[in-house]
């Protein structure tokens, strides 16, 4: 498996560190509520398509990458910085 | 036997080599079962269930029967294929699962057996009494089948791995392969064009037919001195390419020394992982047997093998041949042999309206309906419309036609489709991206139509790569047409194979079906179909298409089962080269460790790390007395340790202190430059993470210490934290724990020690309790932090690494006249577990900041991670165990880490527990074992008994309840 590093460029899976959905970057306000939180701690969705989550390229430039694959085909439809998304997202 | 003129073998070299201890001769160019042919050797294996006697069946890598184990050195590698391995001066080849000899073997009794061992026979025989399962039927099942044999001991040097990228991989380098990596090479593409075999040229060099008017040999090597002449060309020759993975990965593995006596400078082996932009696949085509009774005697092996013997290594298997084929191509192997003067006793064809002539007669319309001659073939039966007849015979060649090599377009899930005129399975399109298919693999069977279509899936994948097409010019070749007419299987009595390797008959396929194992995947598993080491390549098939016969479905319903990587077996030493002993947990070490090793410190893990236990002195016989030792060392003057694999990371930038206040429960924006603050940080869901000190060495200027274990964990959180959740704010981080060599130096000599070497000395108002600063040690600038994990009077001192022996040296030196010298982890331990502090021991994933009694650090004036979710309920309150402090007062003083906790009059069941014990050790200064542990609502029930069981080592000690703070309480020392 490779992935784009949006700043290194594509590179081996090795080099990459898997964090999980990247639902974790929409952090809820501290009195946000209790289910708020336990949705954004511990409720994933498990698709059978697309899919979006976080990776870090630990052994190249540590830049938290979020990247939107097919869980299906496998295919790696997108990669972007953690940071431009996060934000885009405030 | 071999045959005069014949052959691409090199006669003028003579190669001496055994098998089973037997002296044979081959020549250059043979593999170990063309060579064995030649010296009449039809008998190479024994089969893995019934102990069958079996011969070669195949001349290429899929070949299911002669495998055999090379012996290199002190190395044996077995389950080789006899057809694969090239043979070499010296060379020492086994047979596999045979006793006492090949020729004679006990186990054959099986094979009389064989009406209790159809399929299924495990699941119905072996089922009682329960408890003889594991303990006599396995065994005794492992011992009777089974193929060859591990060694027991390491072989890694043999192996290596490596890594490629290209643009285009092409796999194999038949007339497909070579045609597509000539066009692509001259367009400029950078490629890669591997093949399992030594020589390139697949088919063509067991061929007799012409490409431009030369033999297909001489113009497969005129197409490799090409394109070896090609800076952007790659030729991988007995590299077999063994998988297909994600964004156009491969597994490939060469058979770097494989075919020569072992040698020191390069591996027996290799595993590439190959990285393409797009591949070809041009991996031709695997024969098909035909079942019938007794098709897997020793001599009876598939027509495109016997003609490649005979046209490539110049060998027979024997005399009086007879081909049996249900396809025009099968007319080749006896045209051929009959062209080069072998005997050709019968041609048999099963369809009646069969045009061919030769020397030799010509059965139409029917079919080999047996064969005799146990461990050599003597005679086969031939049914025609007017009754049987026997014919003796040494060798038949077989076919039922040619599967392509659809396997790895399957790789990644996709599954081929049916195509009823060559009765075959072809990829589809599109199964894997970025790969194109041609060839004989592709269903296009003639050399016409492989040229053909390897330029034009050169030009596809030229024009994906944004290059131009060069058009070479296709050489001439034949075009025939594929006349087939499907037959899996004859009719009759007795046992015909399908599955040579793993035993499966047609029965067996028939028995699972009448079981209502119906689907072909349910068939596999319970006959085993295709689940040998050769998965079932030569076999597969003809299986299914058995079983749509008799489920009365058609073969596009029953459809394949499911191809996985690798293609070929790979020995797992390959795929894990590089990746044992240290290679695989590589060592890190202090700049220390040569100093500390010189004293005979015995070096313990920590994590990566190497760090001392203790250092013994002369006279101590025992850890403890070392580790006692030390620790009063401490306490009484001072004490070295290297502290430097705590993780160190550097963060600044204007931002920085509200990064921290963040990250950390506590606040750090308050902290001033100069000074040090012990900060707590928790998970997001509220449990703690890590602790260490940081310090601010300027307004935008911290270095935050880590544990040596979470170093890493913690640099990457902080990297997620601040680009995933605060990316606002203006940080930058980065790791130094390998820049900087840091050493505590502990006691209440420590300021003493430290002004001997100090270029200016200082002083309790210049670097008081959690001070910190620059200073200078011999020229050298160092920071200092005044710390203590000891609870005395302290500091750490950080030197640039390349200082780091020197520094430890001169510690040591300067502290030995004070009575002082360097402690080990042991000592560590004790005096930290004296004073109450916590290490991952304590904080070992399931605790909260509440536990551990630092709750209220958590402050309330700012949000950080973990704060919202550390105030859930069930996270705080009585009801959680919450870090106390054990001491024995009875009879037995012994305390060990993992034991449980429970009140004095209380059964020690598991639900009675309420607590246990994190870390012990033996206290000098107290003398006494202390200990740490977790006990519900511990922190009100200091001065209580509670009972401490060791269920592993037996052990039962009454504790008191403690504070963990068990020396100098009121924290009076480290700031003296």
């Amino acid at each position: 498996m490779r992935l784009k590093c949006p700043l290194c460029g594509e590179r081996d899976r090795r080099e990459f560190y898997y964090f999980g959905d990247a639902v974790v970057l929409a952090r809820p306000d501290p009195d946000a509520g209790i289910s708020a939180w336990d949705d954004y701690l511990h409720n994933r969705d498990n698709p059978a398509g697309v899919t979006r989550d976080l990776w870090q390229h630990e052994a190249g430039c540590a830049a938290w990458i979020v990247v939107t694959r097919d869980t299906v085909s496998h295919e790696v439809l997108d990669t972007a910085l953690a940071s431009d998304l996060k934000r885009a997202m405030s | 036997m071999r045959i005069e003129n014949k052959g691409l073998i090199d006669r003028t070299q003579p190669v001496n080599f055994t098998f089973d201890g037997h002296h044979y001769q081959g020549f250059a160019g043979d593999t170990v079962a063309s060579a064995l042919l030649a010296n009449d050797q039809r008998l190479m294996g024994r089969s893995f269930k019934y102990h069958r006697p079996r011969g070669v069946l195949t001349a290429g890598s899929e070949e299911p029967n002669a495998l055999v184990t090379i012996k290199r050195g002190q190395n044996v590698e077995p389950n080789v294929r006899a057809t694969v391995q090239e043979i070499y001066d010296g060379l020492e080849v086994r047979s596999q699962n045979a006793w006492p000899t090949l020729g004679f073997d006990a186990l054959a009794v099986n094979d009389l057996a064989a009406p209790f061992f159809s399929a299924g026979f495990y699941y119905k025989t072996f089922m009682r009494p329960r408890a003889f399962w594991e303990r006599v039927y396995e065994p005794l099942i492992r011992r009777a089948a089974g193929l060859g044999g591990l060694s027991g001991t390491s072989n890694d040097v043999e192996y290596e791995k490596a890594f490629a990228f290209c643009d285009v991989l092409i796999i194999g380098a038949g007339p497909t392969g070579l045609m597509a990596a000539l066009e692509a090479g001259r367009a400029g593409a950078d490629v890669i064009l591997a093949d399992e075999d030594a020589q390139a040229g697949g088919r063509l060099l067991g061929e007799t037919y012409e490409i431009d008017g030369r033999t297909g040999q001489d113009w497969a090597a005129a197409v490799i001195a090409e394109l070896s002449s090609m800076n952007n060309v790659r030729i991988m020759s007995r590299t077999t390419v063994t998988g297909v993975y994600d964004q156009g990965t491969f597994g490939a593995l060469e058979r770097v020394t494989a075919h020569t006596t072992p040698r020191a400078d390069a591996p027996r082996a290799c595993f590439w992982r190959i990285v393409a932009k797009c591949s070809i696949l041009a991996a031709g085509a695997l024969e098909r047997p035909i079942a019938f009774q007794n098709n897997d005697r020793p001599g009876i092996m598939t027509a495109g093998a016997v003609r490649a013997y005979l046209n490539r290594w110049g060998v027979t298997a024997g005399r009086d041949i007879v081909v049996f084929g249900n396809n025009d191509d099968a007319h080749r192997t006896a045209l051929d042999l009959s062209a080069a003067g072998v005997h050709v006793a019968a041609l048999v064809d099963s369809r009646p309206d069969v045009q061919v002539s030769g020397d030799f007669p010509v059965y139409a319309g029917a079919q080999i309906c047996g064969a005799s001659g146990r461990q050599g073939l003597e005679s086969v039966t031939i049914r025609t419309q007017s009754g049987t007849e026997r014919i003796a015979s040494e060798c038949l060649a077989m076919s039922g036609g040619w599967n392509p090599s659809v396997h790895m377009t399957c790789h990644m899930n996709g599954r081929p489709e049916w195509r009823e005129d060559i009765a075959s399975f072809v990829p589809r399109a599109g199964m894997i991206p970025g790969m194109v298919t041609a060839g004989a693999c592709n269903g296009t069977f003639s050399t016409h139509g492989a040229l053909l279509e390897g330029r034009k899936a050169a030009e596809k994948i030229l024009v994906a790569l944004g290059k131009k097409a060069i058009q070479s010019d296709l050489p001439e070749a034949e075009d025939a047409p594929i006349h087939i007419s499907p037959l899996w299987a004859v009719g009759g009595t007795g046992r015909a194979w399908l599955d040579f390797q793993n035993d499966v008959t047609v029965k067996d396929v028939k028995q699972a079906a009448k079981e209502n194992f119906r689907s072909v995947e349910h068939m596999k598993r319970y006959t085993t179909q295709g689940m040998a080491t050769d998965q079932g390549k030569n076999s597969n098939v003809n299986a299914l298409a058995i079983l749509a016969d008799v489920t009365g479905r058609g073969i596009p319903e029953t459809g394949t089962t499911t191809f996985r990587p690798p293609y070929t077996p790979v020995s797992i030493a390959a795929m894990g080269a590089g990746a044992e002993g240290k290679g695989f947990a590589p060592e890190r070490l202090v700049t220390s460790h040569e100093s500390t090793v010189a004293q005979g410190a015995p070096m313990i893990e920590a994590g990566m790390w190497c760090r001392p236990s203790y250092f013994p002195k002369e006279g101590e016989t025992n850890w403890r007395q070392s580790c006692d030792r030390e620790v009063n060392m401490v306490r009484s003057s001072v004490g070295i340790c290297d502290v430097s694999t705590l993780g160190k990371i550097d963060i600044q930038g204007p931002d920085v202190a509200a990064f921290l206040d963040f990250v950390y429960i506590n606040t750090f924006s308050t902290l001033k430059p100069g000074r040090v603050r012990y900060g707590l940080m928790l998970r997001e869901d509220g449990t703690v993470m890590d602790d260490g000190t940081t310090a601010r060495l300027s307004d935008t200027h911290y270095v935050m210490t880590t544990t040596t274990a979470a170093a890493g964990a913690v640099m990457r959180h902080l990297e997620y934290v601040h680009q995933c959740l605060r990316p606002e704010l203006d940080v930058s981080m980065i790791s130094v724990t390998e820049q900087w060599a840091q050493f505590a130096v502990a006691g209440p000599k420590s300021r003493e020690l430290l002004n001997e070497l100090l270029d200016a000395p200082i002083d309790n108002d210049s670097f008081p309790f959690m001070g910190c600063g620059d200073v200078a040690i011999g020229g050298v600038n160092a920071r200092l932090f005044r710390i203590s994990f000891s609870g005395e009077h302290a500091y750490e001192i950080a030197v640039p690494a390349r200082y780091g022996a020197a520094l430890f040296n001169a510690l040591n030196e300067h502290a030995a006249a004070l009575g002082g010298g360097p402690y080990g982890m042991e000592a560590l331990n004790v005096l930290r577990i004296e004073k109450g502090f916590i290490t991952h021991a304590e904080i070992h994933g399931r605790v909260t900041a509440f536990d551990i009694g630092m709750g209220r650090m958590i402050s309330a004036k700012k949000d950080c991670i973990g704060q919202t979710m550390a105030a859930r309920e069930g996270l705080v309150g009585p009801n959680r165990e919450q870090l106390i402090g054990l001491k024995p007062i009875g009879a037995v003083k012994q305390l060990t880490g993992g034991a449980h906790l429970f009140e004095p009059e209380s059964e020690p069941t598991r639900q009675n527990s309420i607590g246990y014990v994190t870390s012990v050790g033996f206290s000098p200064t107290e003398v006494s074992f202390l200990g740490m542990g977790f006990l519900m609502n511990g922190r009100a029930r200091h001065g209580e008994t509670i009972k401490l069981i060791d269920h592993m080592r037996g052990i039962e000690t009454l504790c008191e309840i403690c504070d963990p703070v068990f020396h100098d309480p009121e924290g009076g020392k480290p700031r003296g």
